[in-house]
This record gives structure tokens, sequence and C-alpha cells, in this order.
């Protein structure tokens, strides 16, 4: 640092010379990997992609195409209903409907229910933000500081449990899978737990701390469109009621689509249902509350088996042999030009 | 790393300046304070003693002391005013409106505290990297205000210690030798009995040369040491000011006489006092208002081309940026308007209230402003300046712009600019200094008309020229440096000394480079301060024949050939005299070079020696008539004995301290070795013995054998001590020089001690410089001047003025003295004219009246002065010229070669003569002898017009032919080259000229007709001229220039190109402190263009276009979310992510790429300079470059964002899971494109892409498992954690990696296969095999040589008709078809230099 102020002898005699270092860096002699990008050098990079891309897609489209899947939309089915719950008044009418679908065959595996919304812009930023976490893990929080609003307390003081539109907004329909089997209806054994991520539901979600749940909630109420307060989600188990509820807990992991599906139920496989679902009638019964005719919505029912590469969307496998094939394509075009121009020889040096 | 450094010194220094000027402006204000007398801008200084103690009070008030305070910030102030000065940019501002726009409720896209997170990062860096200079700043002027110096204490009445803080204007400080001047002060007292101190201003400029400075007049005859309670005067000056060469004011005593200051009488704050024991001075300026503290100035911030470029495609993005956020704001307007009725997701405002959907969409467009603000890359600017700072780094440490003989290296003052050297045009050059050495020596002279050739000291050089090519190779193995780079130069130098090779080697060389080695391995120690006196430049062989009537001055032998001699023997002793008296050097002693070369006895009794010296001259005038050489011997010795027999028992003394540094003095004075010298000077021994006296003792001729101890001379200019060296030559020695005195030891004559009235420095308006002395002879008043021979011929007294029978005599020499000065020109000499004049007392008397009241003037007084000087200097009596040669620099012409091939055009500016810049032009290969020279040199500016419009159809018709020429011959000039269009014609223009083409009216003309010349050299322009073609070549043109230079006159022109260049030289460090980057030699410019131009800006672009790819294809991906979130700024990546995405994952290694990609080898670049076209031409970043990089950004984001999301669609995937695998495989594609963009990989490339990758994965995965709660958002929570065990995350990725690659990367195969560009084609050489390689880069100069070829060969035959045929037009002198054979042959002459 020569600075002009520094009155002080500048050359320092230490400093013997000013020459600068003779190192690699310093002299930008660093060893280098300078990529080529001629065709000789990468001829084999795009046949060795095109046959990884091949191969890739061969499996995913083998794998999507053993998914079984059979999807009901049952919106209009129950057009009463839809009627009744347009009218916000009629909250509390409960109604009723079942939908009748045949198997044509066996579904075998794991079975899962899904519940599926159309145009239902979950992703909505205000919406997605509409949520208090540290209430949900059980805290006893001032929600009226948190994004809720204004679905955070009522008039009169009463602060919402849950708070937030995703929470008030979530999805009540119930839905039971009966299996006509020779005119008998069975029920089909559905499992109501461990729908949702195991973090989720032992991390995130709390309940507040009380000897019992009721208790817990006390001073709150539930949200407006609700019917039932948080602590009656599910009455028969302790453990999936409250915010650890795992109907609950999937609605609160807000969808990346305005279409999308939710993980309602798995089928539990016992007696008839080891193997899965057999081919045969069955019937949804629905208790119909999620109004849809608001947001020009629709609602699904789903049945679907998952196997490693996720359900039955083909696309990934698709893409995979499409560009498997391009790039297998281009190796072989480019091979061409390079056989082509390899007669006249040393052709790059050439201007 | 001093860069960082240098960079917030040009900040602070802007900020003093800025204080500085608040100063002044107090000071004006206090005006009211001064006395009525004073009028305007001065202040008085007293001092704060006796009487004027009241006075004292009221003024020193207003006036700073000595603290400084360079630190921009004080504890308190430094958050306010850091802040506020970081907010001047633009970028800043515009982040912190985003900040603020985030705060409100209705538009608020992220969490408040994340949008501060980027701005808050960059301000903490810049904060904490501005407190870390400010705080070192702080340290090291804490140590410079402690310093200690004597300041006379009132109470003590003597002089105490005191810091530097504590001295105040008015105050008497007292310094010995080797001290620092703590303040600006008026020197009043020196313990030398002339008055005199000496400076050495190192400290200040840079230069090492010894300056004097006088005691103020009236006060140097006072014996004893001024007493500071006597002082009762009071000194009236201008206010601060930061011109160094210049203080105005005067002394007012008490009794009312005024006596004029000048800058001699300053001494400045952080020079440092050398030889002289003690001064004193009473402080005028200080602490800030000092002229040191006044002048500096760091560092400028030009703003390079390409960052323009950039700002204007940063606009772009604004644009760009703007309609994706009207798209969203519109967009969500739609989407609102299609349901009739209010749906769970749009939930209302706190209020309970929803907004129609047009108000919507209005606030729509602000989120969608702050969610997409990446687009315009705030780590862009932050990026640029490091990868600036890295390059400037590799710039600085490069080995091979290190110049062992100076140990200086290139010094890049300018942080910002490194790229604007890949895309210099036109390089603009000063000559002396720059092209040469500026190791000025001596070659020939004229005298009274008759010519000395000095064949044998051309010779000597020639040995010399022979031994620095041998010197080279060793000199850079030494240095490390064992590149190709180092070894094709070293081949190069041996390419330009070839002719020498081929000439016979005589003894005299050899015995010479074994001086040399001695010499310099003795030199080493005082190298540094020796200015100008290699041993090139000193030891000059006097010319025989001029030695032969030089001796006769004192062998007179016959009476009769006396009456023509005796005329010709006054011109050349007064010639001589004239050399050794004429200039401003100081001189000191031979082996302490800072210990100022006194002869005590001598100076100690002038007048008795006067008179002994006129009695000795009388008779020797009379010996005319009595010819008998013994007397004038005995009268000689009877003078100088005393004198010299001391002089010997100095010498003696010092033989027997240090034999083995006698021993060393002994071989490297000539004359004393075996060396061939002895035989040629065969007067020298002669004249020792005469000098030694009557008596030729055995032991006295022993020691005789250096009989004179060896002055040093210290010269402000080179050519000064070439002159003074030449007479001492001659044995006429200048022996001191003090301000009132000089002695010159004339041949035998003895010492002459010279009263010196007055010095008439040199100024580049008059171009000349005169002395005034009484001759200790004839008594007369007898002026010296020396100049350029187009002014000095013009102030010779002519015959109608002359009435004495010499007017004849007078006329004939002056016409064969401008013969051989165009003689000198044509070889390339520099010339100057050596005149004197007589004066009378009364004239004189009279001349000094005038010259009085200029120099106590104040206001006009520089006008004064010229004024005077210029009524002094006229009707001079002619009595020879000097011929300088000034060397070029080693690798000059290959230099100008390669960067003519390089498509840069190159113009020489220069002072020098027409001729003289004509030759060193040829010499330096930048005309070559095949040229066409067009000569401009107009009366008119009429004239000029029309001989430009001739000379420019000519070369058009010229041009016209020989397209036509060459179609005939079917090669069709393809060549896209620069020179394609070039035209082999050379301009030259002289100054006066230069005056009218430089008019408006011709100005777009001028342009053009140089364009169409491939050289254009400017001779005898001044600074002004040279500044002012810059300009218009800059604005007219649009050009990107370059100037180079290495003094004082070229500090205009370097500051005003667009990339300045100093070259720290020999004369002084002005031309460094204005440049943008300092190097030592011209030949370095090659590498700094070729190679680091070429590197940086293709670095630059190339990372600079990365950067905006990044961005939009970043911002692109939210974008797209847009469209199924029913725009409604949902962003599907965490926000912590999204925000340090830029920041942490993805800027590492661009900054890397653009410090230490390199796509050409150093070696192939400097090879290859047609290379540098690319960069020139800013290939690498046209316009087209930058769309499709966006178009590759639109393309890679949609495939990002759409394989992802067709994956997903209609599954249960969330938010951000959904997010996550588009921002991983977002990570991938930036770094591996950057990957297929990189045209080097080192391991530091690899290992900071892995680090980014893993930081990435590892900063996603600490987020996923602890951001549970902390933060609202926190649905981040496991996502990373999952899809790592997830195979369909990996195979999305994967695909959505290649998809988006692959495209660029097939283009990039294609475009290395099919067309590859000349840099490609040279990337590839590097693979092959040095053999191959070898014979590639032959066949691709071939090629270019072949095209320029077919250019020129249909050229030669009609061009010179063409030319022919305008200049028969101009019949009328005004433009001089530069005959080519004199300048052909004489090229010849000058090419062993």
């Amino acid at each position: 640092m020569e600075n002009k102020t520094s009155f002080l002898p500048r050359e320092g005699e230490a400093q013997p010379s000013r020459c600068p270092d003779n190192s690699a860096f310093k002299q930008q002699r660093l060893p280098a990997w300078k990529p080529q990008l001629t065709i000789a050098s990468v001829l084999s990079c795009f046949f060795l992609t095109g046959a990884f891309c091949l191969t890739v897609g061969v499996c995913l489209v083998l794998s999507a195409n053993s998914v079984r899947e059979i999807q009901i939309d049952y919106s209009d089915k129950c057009s009463d209903c839809s009627k009744l719950r347009e009218n916000s008044s009629n909250w509390n009418k409960e109604c009723h409907c079942s939908v009748n679908f045949t198997l044509k065959e066996d579904i075998l595996g794991d079975v899962f229910m899904y519940y599926g919304l159309e145009n239902f812009y979950q992703n909505h930023r205000r919406y997605v933000m509409s949520r208090s976490d540290a209430q949900l893990l059980g805290r006893n929080v001032n929600i009226q500081r948190s994004k809720c609003a204004p679905f955070s307390t009522y008039r009169n003081g009463t602060p919402m449990a849950p708070c937030g539109a995703i929470a008030n907004s979530m999805f009540n329909d119930t839905i039971d899978l009966f299996y006509n089997r020779n005119s008998s209806v069975i029920q089909v054994p559905l499992l109501k737990t461990g729908n949702s991520w195991w973090t989720d539901k032992n991390v995130k979600f709390r309940n507040p701390e009380s000897y019992n749940l009721s208790s817990a909630f006390a001073g709150t109420a539930r949200p407006p469109y609700w019917q039932k307060p948080v602590y009656l989600l599910d009455e028969e188990d302790e453990r999936n009621n409250g915010y650890v509820n795992d109907d609950f807990i999937v609605w609160m992991r807000v969808s990346a689509f305005a279409t999308f599906r939710n993980l309602y139920r798995r089928v539990r496989r016992v007696r008839h249902f080891t193997q899965g679902l057999p081919a045969g009638n069955y019937t949804f019964r629905i208790a119909y509350n999620f109004p849809v005719t608001r947001f020009k919505g629709r609602k699904h029912v789903i049945l679907s088996t998952v196997v490693w590469s996720g359900g039955r969307n083909p696309f990934l496998g698709i893409a995979y042999l499409v560009s498997g094939t391009a790039a297998t394509l281009t190796g072989f075009v480019i091979t061409g030009i390079h056989l082509k121009l390899r007669k006249k020889k040393t052709y790059f040096q050439k201007q | 790393m001093a860069d960082p450094i240098r960079w917030a010194r040009y900040r602070w220094q802007r900020l003093i300046s800025t204080e500085g000027r608040e100063c002044s402006s107090n000071n004006s204000s206090s005006k009211c304070y001064q006395s009525p007398k004073t009028t305007g801008k001065h202040r008085i200084v007293i001092p704060c003693l006796g009487h004027f103690k009241e006075e004292y009070e009221k003024v020193s008030k207003l006036y700073m002391n000595n603290k400084i305070r360079t630190t921009r910030y004080t504890l308190l102030n430094f958050l306010p005013r850091n802040l506020y000065e970081q907010f001047h940019r633009v970028a800043n501002l515009y982040f912190l409106f985003l900040v603020v726009l985030n705060w409100v409720p209705v538009v608020e896209a992220f969490q408040k505290e994340i949008t501060m997170l980027p701005l808050i990062g960059v301000l903490t860096i810049i904060a904490v990297k501005d407190g870390l200079e400010d705080y070192s700043r702080y340290k090291m002027d804490k140590q410079i205000n402690n310093l200690v110096t004597k300041v006379y204490s009132r109470k003590e009445k003597k002089y105490i210690d005191e810091c530097w803080k504590n001295v105040s204007v008015g105050d008497f400080v007292r310094l010995s030798r080797n001290e620092i001047i703590p303040a600006d002060m008026v020197l009043l007292y020196s313990s030398d009995p002339d008055g005199i101190c000496y400076i050495e201003t190192a400290g200040l400029d840079g230069e090492t040369n010894l300056k004097q400075r006088q005691v103020v007049r009236g006060y140097s005859e006072q014996v004893s040491e001024i007493d500071p309670e006597e002082f009762s005067s009071r000194i009236e000056c201008e206010s601060p000011s930061n011109d160094l060469s210049r203080f105005r004011g005067f002394v007012e005593h008490s009794n009312m006489d005024r006596v004029g200051l000048s800058k001699e009488n300053l001494l400045l704050r952080g020079c440092t006092v050398r030889n002289t024991e003690a001064v004193v001075g009473i402080v005028v300026y200080a602490g800030h208002e000092t002229k040191a503290m006044l002048n500096n100035s760091g560092p400028h911030y030009k703003r390079s081309k390409l960052e323009r470029k950039v700002n204007t495609d940063i606009l772009w993005c604004v644009l760009l940026l703007l309609l994706m956020c009207l798209t969203g704001a519109i967009g969500h307007g739609i989407w609102l308007s299609r349901y009739s009725e209010t749906p769970f997701f749009n939930i209302p405002g706190p209020d309970g209230k929803l907004s129609p959907p047009a108000l919507a969409g209005f606030y729509m467009f602000w989120t969608m402003i702050i969610l997409l603000q990446v687009l315009i890359p705030v780590s862009l600017y932050v990026s640029i300046e490091i990868v600036k700072l890295g390059q400037i780094y590799l710039i600085q440490n490069d080995i091979d712009f290190y110049h062992e003989k100076t140990d200086s290296t290139i010094q890049c003052r300018a942080l910002n600019i490194a790229e604007d050297l890949g895309q210099i045009q036109y390089i603009f050059s000063d000559k002396t200094g720059t092209l040469t050495e500026n190791k000025m020596v001596f070659r020939r002279c004229t005298i009274a008309g008759q010519e000395y050739c000095h064949e044998e000291n051309a010779k000597r050089l020639e040995a010399y020229q022979e031994m620095d090519s041998e010197d080279e190779d060793p000199a850079d193995c030494q240095c490390g440096s064992s590149t190709p780079t180092s070894k094709c130069q070293g081949h190069n130098n041996r390419a330009v000394c070839e002719p020498l090779n081929r000439k016979p080697l005589n003894q005299l060389s050899g015995s010479y480079s074994a001086f040399k080695r001695q010499d310099e391995a003795g030199d080493i120690p005082h190298s540094g301060h020796m200015a100008f006196s290699s041993p090139i430049e000193t030891d000059v062989v006097p010319d025989k024949q001029l030695l032969e009537k030089f001796s006769q001055i004192s062998y007179q032998q016959s009476e009769e050939t006396s009456s023509k001699l005796s005329l010709e023997t006054m011109y050349i002793t007064d010639f001589f005299l004239a050399l050794a008296i004429c200039n401003t050097v100081v001189v000191s002693g031979p082996n302490q070079p800072r210990q100022k070369m006194r002869l005590s006895s001598l100076s100690r009794m002038p007048i008795k020696s006067l008179e002994e010296i006129r009695q000795m001259f009388q008779r020797f005038s009379v010996r005319r008539l009595s010819s008998s050489p013994l007397p004038s011997v005995k009268e000689s010795s009877s003078v100088s004995p005393n004198s010299f027999v001391r002089k010997l028992s100095i010498f003696r003394m010092k033989l027997a301290s240090s034999n083995l540094d006698g021993a060393a003095q002994r071989v490297s004075e000539p004359q004393n070795t075996d060396s061939p010298e002895d035989s040629q000077v065969p007067g020298e021994l002669h004249l020792v013995n005469v000098a030694a006296g009557g008596e030729p003792s055995h032991a006295v001729s022993s020691v005789e054998l250096s009989p004179i101890p060896k002055p040093c001379y210290e010269a402000e200019s080179p050519d000064e001590a070439a002159l003074v060296h030449a007479a001492r030559a001659y044995k006429c020695v200048l022996q001191s020089r003090t301000p009132d005195r000089v002695t010159v030891d004339f041949a035998g004559l003895g010492s002459l001690t010279f009263q010196l009235l007055h010095i008439l420095p040199f100024d580049s308006l008059r171009k000349r410089m005169s002395v005034v002395v009484r001759h200790p002879v004839s008594n007369k008043v007898i002026v010296y001047t020396k100049g350029a021979d187009s002014v000095m011929m013009d102030l010779l007294r002519t015959a109608s003025e002359v009435h004495t029978n010499n007017s004849e005599i007078e006329e004939k020499i002056k016409e064969r003295t401008q013969q051989h000065l165009d003689d000198y020109a044509r070889r390339g000499l520099r010339t100057l004219c050596i005149a004197k004049k007589v004066m009378s007392d009364a004239e004189y008397a009279e001349w000094l009246n005038h010259r009085f009241v200029a120099e106590t003037s104040i206001d006009n007084r520089e006008d004064l002065l010229l004024e005077s000087a210029m009524r002094l200097e006229t009707k001079l009596t002619l009595l020879g010229a000097t011929g300088i040669e000034d060397r070029l620099q080693e690798g000059v012409p290959d230099t100008i070669q390669a960067l003519r091939k390089a498509g840069i055009k190159i113009w020489m500016l220069t002072g020098d003569k027409r001729e003289t810049a004509v030759n060193i032009a040829y010499a330096c290969k930048l005309l070559e002898p095949e040229d066409r020279i067009f000569t401009l040199k107009s009366q008119s500016r009429d004239a000029c017009a029309l001989v430009m419009s001739k000379i420019l159809e000519g070369i058009q018709k010229n041009a016209s032919i020989k397209e036509k020429n060459s179609e005939k011959l079917g090669n069709v000039s393809a060549s896209p080259s620069a020179q394609a269009r070039g035209f082999n014609a050379g301009l030259v223009i002289d100054g006066r000229t230069l005056e009218h083409v430089l008019h408006d009216s011709l100005q777009n003309i001028f342009l053009e007709l140089t364009e169409e010349c491939r050289a254009v050299v400017c001779c005898q322009a001044t600074p002004l001229q040279k500044s002012v073609l810059v300009k218009l070549v800059r604005s007219k043109l649009k050009a990107m220039t370059l100037a180079v230079g290495d003094g004082a006159n070229d500090v205009s022109m370097i500051q005003v190109a667009d990339t300045g260049v100093g070259i720290s030289g020999q004369e002084g460090m002005q031309a460094v402190m204005a440049s943008d980057f300092a190097i030592s030699q011209f030949r370095h410019l090659r590498k700094l263009l070729l190679v680091h131009g070429h590197w940086c800006y293709t670095r630059l672009t190339n990372m600079v276009l990365y950067f905006f790819y990044k961005n939009v294809t970043y911002v692109n991906l939210l974008f797209w979310y847009q469209f199924f979130c029913g725009f409604s700024g949902t962003s599907m990546t965490d926000y912590w992510i999204l925000i340090l995405f830029n920041l942490l994952f993805t800027s590492v290694p661009p900054i890397i790429y653009g410090v230490l990609d390199k796509d050409v080898s150093a070696e192939i670049l400097m090879e290859l300079p047609q290379l540098y076209t690319t960069s020139q031409k800013s290939v690498a970043y046209l316009p087209s470059a930058f769309w499709i990089t966006l178009l590759d950004a639109f393309y890679q984001s949609l495939v990002c964002f759409f394989v992802p999301y067709f994956t997903y669609c209609g599954s249960d995937i969330d938010i951000f899971s959904f997010g996550n695998p588009i921002n991983t495989s977002a990570l991938f594609i930036m770094l591996f494109h950057l990957l297929i963009e990189c045209k080097s990989v080192t391991w530091i490339h690899a290992v900071v892409i892995v680090g980014s990758i893993l930081f990435y994965f590892v900063f996603s995965l600490a987020v996923g498992a602890t951001c549970k709660t902390h933060n609202p958002r926190s649905d981040f929570y496991w996502i990373m954690e999952q899809h790592m065990t997830d195979p369909v995350f990996y195979l999305v990725c994967l695909l959505t990696t290649c998809i988006a690659l692959l495209p660029r990367y097939l283009i990039r195969v294609l475009q290395g296969t099919l067309f590859p560009s000349p840099v490609l084609r040279a990337k590839y050489l590097v693979r092959l095999s040095p053999e191959e390689q070898r014979k590639a880069i032959k066949r691709w100069k071939d090629e270019c040589n072949v095209n320029d070829r077919v250019e020129l060969q249909p050229t030669s035959v009609p061009s010179s008709s063409a030319a022919g045929a305008v200049l028969e037009e101009e019949t009328t002198d005004s433009a001089l078809p530069a005959s080519k054979t004199p300048f052909h042959s004489s090229s010849c002459c000058i090419a062993p230099f």
C-alpha cells in the first residue's frame, strides 16, 4: 500500500524484489482440462446418453403401465347435494349420496383411495400463507399476529382453532367404500392413519398439552366452515384427533396445482382384501359436504395402486424414451457429418 | 492485495478533495480578517511570536493545522454515512425500493424480513470492507500525525520536539538531514553557505533526483541560524492550491520591503531533506492544505465500454421484468373475473373485503415485481467488481511484466477497465521515453558550421547494444520464468539485434562488455538514486578532430592559423561552456551519491581565484601573440595546485579507505584501464599533466590515472545529463553548482567560476532555456541559450542587426548548421541548438529591472516572466547544435507490428521534429519502407483542406484500382481482417498544420483521411493538441482509444483516452499518476493488450452473459408457475432458498469462471495477434449474443419447469415438493451450462462447482430438517430428505438437465466442428504437438500475409502514380512527398540501435 500520506520510507528494504511469484496460479498456467467440443470427441457421449435414456424410459413406461387406477367424478352424481351446498346457509343439513362402479379386474397390492379436486387453487399465494404453524405445533400463540386473518378470530374475540383459510376450507366429505359381493354389502376396511408423512404427524403437528383434547381446545372455536370442532375430527382414535388428524394434516400440505388429489384412505388388506381389491361391484357412500360449484370445480374419488415411479402418469417414461431417441438420432446425424468431413483432413484447421 | 485498498484510496481521495474544497472556501470566507492591503484569495502568514501575537491569534484560527484525517468515517457517523454513500448506487436503491415495497401489505410477496436479506448482505459486506479500510487509514494517520519534528517554542526559546499534528501555520520548524518535511514551508535558513537546501521528492512524485531549494532572498546572507524571535516579516502568499509547480507570494519586511517568493523557496510536505545539515522554515500551509495532500489523486473511475453495454442490457431486463409483471397483473385480473362468487382460496383481506379484479391486478403487478426481482441481478454488480479485482490481481502478478532493471512491474491504477484493454482500436503513443528508452546519448555535434560525427562513440554504442541483448536472457531466467513466452521474447530480441551480430565485433566491444558487467555489479546499491547515469549515457568518447581543436586552446602553436582558428576556438569554448552551464543539473560526489559536491576550497576563495584566472586568461589571449604554451601552463598551475592537491588527497583517502570500491572505480573509469580507449584519447595525459602543474612527479602521476573525481550529475531531463556528460568528455567538467555560482573545470585552464545571474527554465511554450552568467574573465554578462531549432533559428541575430564583419560568417554558420540539423533529424537524433549572447551591463540592468517586476508580482506573474524571458532571448549568436540519440526500447518494432496485426491503428504523437519523428517511425516499423508517406504541411486552413481532399481522392482511386486488380487476379479479398482496406499510406503532420486540421470544418475530412492511413505521425505537437486529437478520434469515430506516454506532456492525453497507459520511465511519475495502467516498457503493451486484454474481455463478457442467462432462467421458472396458480404470485420454492440461490449456490462458479477462464493460451495469443480482433469487435458480446442467451434461457427455463410439471401433474404433490426438483435441476443446469461454456477447467473450477452442489444439498437438508417453526412458511420441512429417497426425483433432475442443455451442447459441438471461430481454431492448436503447432501457426500467418500481399501487390505501381498525381498538383510546397530514399537509408543507419 503506497499511501501517499505515508511519508515513512516507502521502499521497504525488506522487500528485495517486486518480481511476482512464478507460481502456476499467478501466471495462469494451472493445469487445465480443456474440453474440446467437436463431433469426434462427443460422439460416444450422445450414444451413451441415448442408450441410457431409452433404458430408463422403457423401465418407467413399464412400471407406470402396471399401475391400476380408477377415477370417479362424483361432483354431479349427487346433484341435489351439490345444489344444497350452493347455499351456504344449509351447511348444517346432512346430504348423502352413493356412487356405484364396477371393477373389471382385480386391483392387486396396496390400494390407495384419493379424493381429487379440480380447479381448486390451493396454491394461491394468500391462501398458502394463511396458516399458523406455531398454532399447529400446539403452542399457545397469539394467532392475531399470524397470517391467518381474516380466519383468525371471531368478532367476539374467540380464536379459531385451527386458524387460517387452509384449515377453514378443509375437504370434509366422508367417503366409504362398499364391496357388493353376491348381494351382500361388505364395507371395505380402510385405514385412516398412516396417510401423512411421518414427520408431519410426529413433528410438525402437535396438539396442545392438556389432560384431554376438549379441554386443550377450550376457549377456541371451530373455523366457520367446519361442522365440528377440531377435537372431534376422529372421535374413535385419540392419536388421530385434533391437529394430528391425518385428514387434516394431508389437507394442510397444500397442493402444487389447481387440479390435485390427496390421499384419503388406504385399503386395509384383511379378509377379502388381502390381495387388494377384487373385481366386482363397488359403491362409494359419500357424505357430501364440500361445495365445488362455487369455484367451478369438480370432485373425484380415486382408487389407485402405487409403484416406485409414482402413479399412473406415463409422462416421465415417454419423455425419457423421446429424449433417448433424440439423442441417438443426433448421434447418428453427427456421425454422418463427421464421416463426411473426415475425408477432408484436418478440417478444423482450415479456414 | 493492494487492489481493494487502492480502490478504497480512490474513494477517500475523492472525499478529501471535496473536503479540500470546503477548506478553501473557508479560507476565502476569512478574507475579512486579512489586512486591508491584501486582495482576493491570498493568505498571510505571520509567526506566532513577539508583537505579532495578537494578529496571529486572529489569523491562525482560520488555517488548518497539520493534523491530517484521511479517514472517511468516525465511530459515530460510520453507519449513517456509509449507508448514505452506498445508496448512491442505483442498484442498491432499487433493492431498497423492493424492500419498502414489500412492507406494503397488499403487495407483500415475501416475508418482509427475507427481502431485506440480499440487500443487507451486500451492504454489510461493503460496509465491513469500508470499515476495515478506514481503520487502516486511521492507523496510518495516527502514525503520521505522531511523527516528531522540531518546532520553535516561544516559551522555551528553543526548538522542541513536537508531533506533526501540532505544527501549525506560522511555526518555525527546524529539520536536519534526511528528515521528512512535515508541512509546506518557506525556507528561511539553510546550513548550506549558499542558502541551498536539497530535497528529494520521491515521496511526492516518485522522482528520485535531488532538487534544489533556495533560502528566501535576503536571508541567505545570514551567517548564523535565523532567530525566530527576530523574525519580524510577514509572508503573503496565495491560497492553498494543488499545483505543485507553482507558489507565489512575497515576504514583506517590517520596513515594507518586499521579496518575491517562488516554488524555489517552498519545501513541500512529504519531501525529504538531503545533503543539508539543517534547515529552518516557516510553515505556510499545513495539514490538508499542503500541496501534497491537495494533490492526492488516486485511481480514476472510468466506466468501461462493456459496462456501458451491460447497463443497456440491464435496461432490457427491466423492460422484460415489466412485461412479465404486466402479464401477471392482467392474468390475475382475468383469472379473478372468471369467478362470479368468491372461491375459498381467494381469501379476503384482513378487513374482510375483496378488491375488484382490476385493483387486484394492479396490486399483483407490484407483488410480481418483488417476486421476480432476481431478474435484475444484485449479484451481477458485486460479481463484476469481484471478477475485475481478480483479473487485475492476475495482471499485476504476471511475471512477464516484470522489468528487472527497474525492479518494477505493472501497476493497475484503475480497477474497472481491464476489459477495455481487449477492445482497443487506436493507440496514441508518445515517442520519447515510450517508444524509445529515453536514455539520451550524445551522438554528434556541429560547432561553428563544422560537423563532428563522433564515430568512436557510435561504435561504443553498438557495443552496448550488443551487450544488452546478451544480457536479456539470463535476466529473464533469473526471474524464474522459463515459459515459452520468455523464450520467444528472447528470440525476438535477437531478431532485432540481428544486424548487429553481423557487424564485426572489435576488441572494443569486448572490453566494454566487461566494463559494463563490472559496472552493473557495482551499481546495484545505488542504482535507484542515480537518474540518467548509466554508463552508456555518461561515457562519451570524444571525437578526435574536435579534441584536437579543443586541445589547441591550450596549445595554440602558430600565430598564422590563429586568426581563423581563434574564432572557431572561441566558438568551441563557448559551445562547451554552454553545454556545461546551461542546465539545471545538480552535482553530487561520485561515491556518496547524496553528498553534494562542494569544492570548498574553490568556492571559498572565488574572488581571489577569479582574479587570478582573469590574469591567466588575459595572458592566454596575449599568448596568441607570444605563442608559448609553457607560461600558460605555469600560470594555470599556480592557480589550482591548492585545490588540486586537495582533490587528490581526498581521492587518496578514499582509495585507502575502501580498496575494493577504488578498484571498482578504477575499472569503471574507462580512461584508466588498458582499453583501446587510451590510445584514442591522446590528449588526455597531456591535459592531466597540465592540470597537475609544473612539477610532474611520479607519485602524482600514478594517482593521476583518475585525476578528477568523477562528479555525479542529477538532471531533471536526460537530455541535460547527456550534454553535461558530453562536455565532460571534452574535459569541460561541471564541478559544482550553487544558486549563484557555477564552477566548471575547463580543460587545462583550471576551474572557472561563473556568477550565475539567472536561470530561465525550460518550458514547452518557449521550447528553450537560458542561463545568464557573468563571465569570470571578460566580466561581461553572457546569455547561453539552448533550445529546439525551430524556435532558435528565429531568434538569431540577422545580418542587418550585426555590424561586424562576422556577419557573413554567422550567416554561413547558420546555413550549415541548419543542414546538419536536418541531417541529424533524418538520422532520428534529437537536436538542440546552442546559442549565446553577450550583453552590455546597461542592457542587462534594464532587463533586470523588468525581470524584478515580473518576479515580485503575484497575479499574472507567469505571463510577465514569460515576457521577460522572451525579451532576453533575442539576437543570439548561433554556436552550434547537438544531436542526441535516443535508442528504441527493446521489442518496440515487434510490438508495433503485432499490435498492428491485431487491427489496432497506431498514431505517434511527439513534440520532436518531423524528420526525427518520421525516422523513429521507420525504425520502429510504424512506417514501412514501401509505404507511401503523405506529409501535411500547410500554412493555411484552406490549403490544408485542399491537400487533404486531394490525398484522399488519390488514396480512394488507388483503392478502387486495387480492388479491380484483385478481382482480375481472381483473388477475392475475403479476409475480413482489419487490414482488408489497409491501404499502405502513412500520414505525417506537424503541429502547425495540426492546428488547422483540428478546426471544426476540417475534422471530418482529416479523420476520413487518417482512417485510410495505416499510420499517422504527428510531430511538433503540443500536449494540448495530443489530447485534442485523442478526444477527436474518441468522440467522432466512436473508437476505443489507448494513450501511452511517459512524461508530463502526455498527461492530458492519457487522461482523455479511454485507457491511459503510463510508462514509468525516466521522466518522473506524472504520467503514471494520471494513467490507468503503468508499465515499465513499451513492449509490455503487447502482452497487456493481446493476452490480458483478450482474456479480460472474453472472460467478463462471458460471465456477464452467463449472469443474464442465469437470472432470466431462474426468474422464468417462477413466472411459468404463475400460469398455474392464478397469477397470484406464489413461488414454489422456499423463499430462503429462492433468495439465497443466487447469492450462495450459483455465484462463486461464474466468478471463478470470470477470473480464470482461458480460451486460448497466452503463447498462441502472442503468436497470432489476429485473434485480438474478436475481442476488439466485441464478437463475444454483440446484441445478438445477448438475445440468443436470453432465448436459451427461456428454453431452459421452459424445460426446467415443464418436465417436472408434467411428471407431477395430477398427483398429490405439494407446492414445495414440486419446487424442489425444479430448483435442484435448475442448479444442475446452470452449473453444467457453465461447464459447457468453460474453455479450460482447472481444479479450482471443479472444486467450486462440486462445492456449490454439495453446499446446496447440505443447505437444503439443513433447512428441511430444522426449519419447522421459526418461519411461518415452514412447508419446506423434510422435503429434501423425502426427495433424496425418491428415485423419481433423481430421474426428473437428470432428464431435465439433459434436455435443457442438449441444444446448447449440440450447437457448440457443431460450431466447434463446422464453423470454428478463429479463437476456437487457435484453441485447437494447443492440442497439437509442438512441431505441428509451429507448422499450423506458420500456415495461419502465411494465410494472413497472403491476404495482405494480394492486396498490396497491385497497389504498389498505381499508388505511386496516384500519389504523384496528387503531389504534382500541390507544387506549392503545401504537401511534400517524403522522399523515400533518405529515410530508407537512414533507417538502415538507425537499425542497430
